[in-house]
């Protein structure tokens, strides 16, 4: 069965996913809606910047970002200058860790969503009189819903599933960044495989029922996940 | 009202190399103004600058004093603030949206004092009453046009921009709004700029005719007397002809009706209006024919004495047009040079113009 420092891992594991989650679709909206419109040549560089954790080990992201918050990083220079502290094995750093972990998981949808509505209705809301704002939420959010709901469960289900920037950023400290993934492997390296059982069975029936729900919701977004 | 003396004003330029754009446009603000061209003539383009939709360096538009855009003052007011409407070539309703939410658009965002149509009047006017429920998708070609331009009507536009919004529609569907359009013309009073491509189309909707070409204006002016130059009618092709406004003057017992112009009358077959209505009549200069004597023994009813004002080039080779005038109003007969040089077609001649088809618009 599983103990105390399990539902530990479990509670702040849904709380880091939930505010990860949050940010992403306020910070990843604009970024998404900028690369969906923009001419500029700069958008495959903000693209592949995106895109990359993708790609990348999760060490690697897990690692630099490890530099950039200690005492001589310039994201540990900023906080320790504004009285943080710095950031690294703390929950707040593991929330910036996650965000930059699960942005294309986010930004991806939505910017595909963005491209599919096209320039047409935006002009003609324009020429019903409605401005930018008001078009951004009356026609935008509505027709780009699916690519909010992807990108909200992705983010969710990919931030939930992390480890390696959990590792290098969060250190594995109880109720402060020990999330289950991490959990799970504190169980295996100490032999305890039924718990170990009760936290990765969850995991997948979790991962599974969510990708099922997604699936069944709009069937579209399986070619998009499909990486 | 003041719009009957407000114009519209449009000057813009556009090099891109391939596409080039200079016009320099003076229209009037009110009644139904065509922009006519084919594609690539840049008709869309001057529309969308009208709109605000398209920002065109160095571009000058207005609408009477008020100014839209002038690059000199670095001013532009975006389009959701020019109180323009806008009818694309496809519908494009909201397909998130009820027929219903998507006609109260425009109109919710507009304060109550300011709103000039009411939502059934003007569904009723476009025939879409019953379709208010239904989703767009549910709707036909047709429907979804006629939709979408009550839309645009509803949010009380102070000037009417239509893009070809009839272009994608098949012919039925095509003669299932023109008429709706007509009433438009008719019962609003709401300056309307309207491209098109198609030379019939412009003869039934407008009063003043804009003729582009590779980006520049070939002619402008009122209906009638453009589609009547020789200059300009080459470029509507086989379309090419003259829009004459008549007087329905009499019922005949026979079955036709006595369509009185300057300069004549017209038999045409019945005609369902009062006697003194204003018909409008498209007669293509492929449906007429010359003829030095006046023909005796021939099934054609409208046969008129005109005098040859002018000859020009068909368009097509071996064809030259011509340009009559039956009393004062202009005629244009499309004839083989072959003909004309046999018939020694002049200016000047008198001639008869035997008239084989009148379509009757409006």
């Amino acid at each position: 069965m599983p103990d105390a420092s399990d539902f530990a891992a479990i509670w702040l594991t849904l709380k880091l996913a939930t505010l990860v989650t949050l940010l992403l679709l306020l910070f990843g909206t604009p970024l998404a809606w900028w690369l969906a419109r923009t001419r500029s040549r700069a958008k495959r560089v903000v693209g592949a910047l995106v895109a990359l954790p993708l790609v990348l080990p999760p060490t690697v992201i897990g690692f630099y970002l490890l530099l950039a918050m200690g005492p001589n990083g310039p994201l540990g220079r900023l906080t320790g200058a504004l009285g943080l502290g710095t950031l690294a094995f703390t929950f707040t750093g593991l929330v910036i860790a996650s965000v930059f972990y699960s942005l294309p998981f986010v930004v991806q949808p939505l910017q595909n969503a963005f491209e599919a509505i096209g320039e047409r209705p935006l002009e003609v809301a324009a020429t019903l009189r409605a401005g930018p704002w008001d078009t951004f939420w009356s026609v935008v959010v509505p027709l780009a819903r699916p690519g909010f709901v992807t990108g909200a469960i992705l983010g969710f289900a990919h931030t939930i599933g992390e480890f390696g920037v959990v590792l290098m950023i969060g250190g594995n400290i109880p109720d402060r960044t020990r999330v289950v993934s991490t959990q799970i492997y504190d169980h295996v390296e100490a032999m305890e495989y039924a718990q170990a059982h009760w936290l990765a069975g969850g995991m997948l029936v979790f991962s599974f029922v969510v990708l099922l729900t997604l699936y069944t919701l709009y069937p579209q977004t399986m070619r998009g996940t499909q990486r | 009202m003041k719009m009957s003396t407000t114009t519209i004003t449009a000057r813009c330029r556009i090099d891109r190399g391939a596409f080039l754009l200079d016009v320099d446009l003076l229209l009037p603000g009110h009644g139904v103004t065509a922009l006519f061209g084919h594609s690539g003539s840049g008709k869309t383009t001057v529309l969308r600058v009208l709109a605000g939709l398209e920002r065109v360096a160095g571009a000058h538009v207005a609408l009477g004093d008020e100014v839209w855009q002038d690059d000199a003052k670095n001013l532009f007011v975006p389009t959701h603030e020019r109180g323009i409407g806008y009818v694309f070539q496809e519908a494009s309703l909201f397909p998130h949206l009820s027929v219903r939410a998507n006609l109260e658009f425009g109109r919710k965002r507009l304060p109550p004092a300011e709103r000039r149509f009411e939502l059934m009047a003007v569904a009723e006017l476009l025939g879409i009453e019953r379709l208010l429920d239904a989703r767009p998708d549910t709707l036909s070609g047709g429907e979804r046009q006629r939709a979408a331009i009550a839309r645009t009507l509803l949010a009380s536009p102070r000037l009417l921009l239509m893009d070809e919004p009839l272009a994608a529609l098949d012919m039925r569907r095509k003669l299932e709004i023109l008429p709706y359009l007509e009433r438009l013309h008719a019962e609003l009073a709401l300056p309307v700029v309207y491209v098109s491509h198609a030379a019939d189309e412009v003869a039934r909707l407008a009063d003043y005719l804009v003729v582009l070409e590779e980006g520049r204006v070939l002619g402008s002016g009122p209906l009638a007397a453009t589609l009547a130059r020789l200059d300009l009618a080459a470029n509507f092709e086989d379309d090419a002809g003259v829009m004459i406004e008549t007087r329905l003057e009499a019922h005949d017992a026979d079955g036709l009706s006595q369509l009185a112009f300057a300069g004549g009358v017209l038999l045409v077959g019945r005609r369902d209006a009062a006697i003194g209505a204003t018909v409008r009549c498209r007669i293509h200069a492929r449906d007429v024919s010359l003829a030095l004597e006046r023909p005796r023994g021939s099934s054609i009813t409208n046969i008129l004495p005109a005098r040859v004002d002018a000859v020009g080039p068909g368009g097509t080779p071996g064809q030259v047009l011509v340009r009559l005038l039956v009393g004062e109003t202009p005629l244009l007969a499309r004839i083989t040079e072959r003909s004309r040089r046999e018939l020694g077609i002049e200016t000047g001649c008198a001639v008869w113009a035997q008239v084989k088809a009148v379509a009757l618009l409006a």
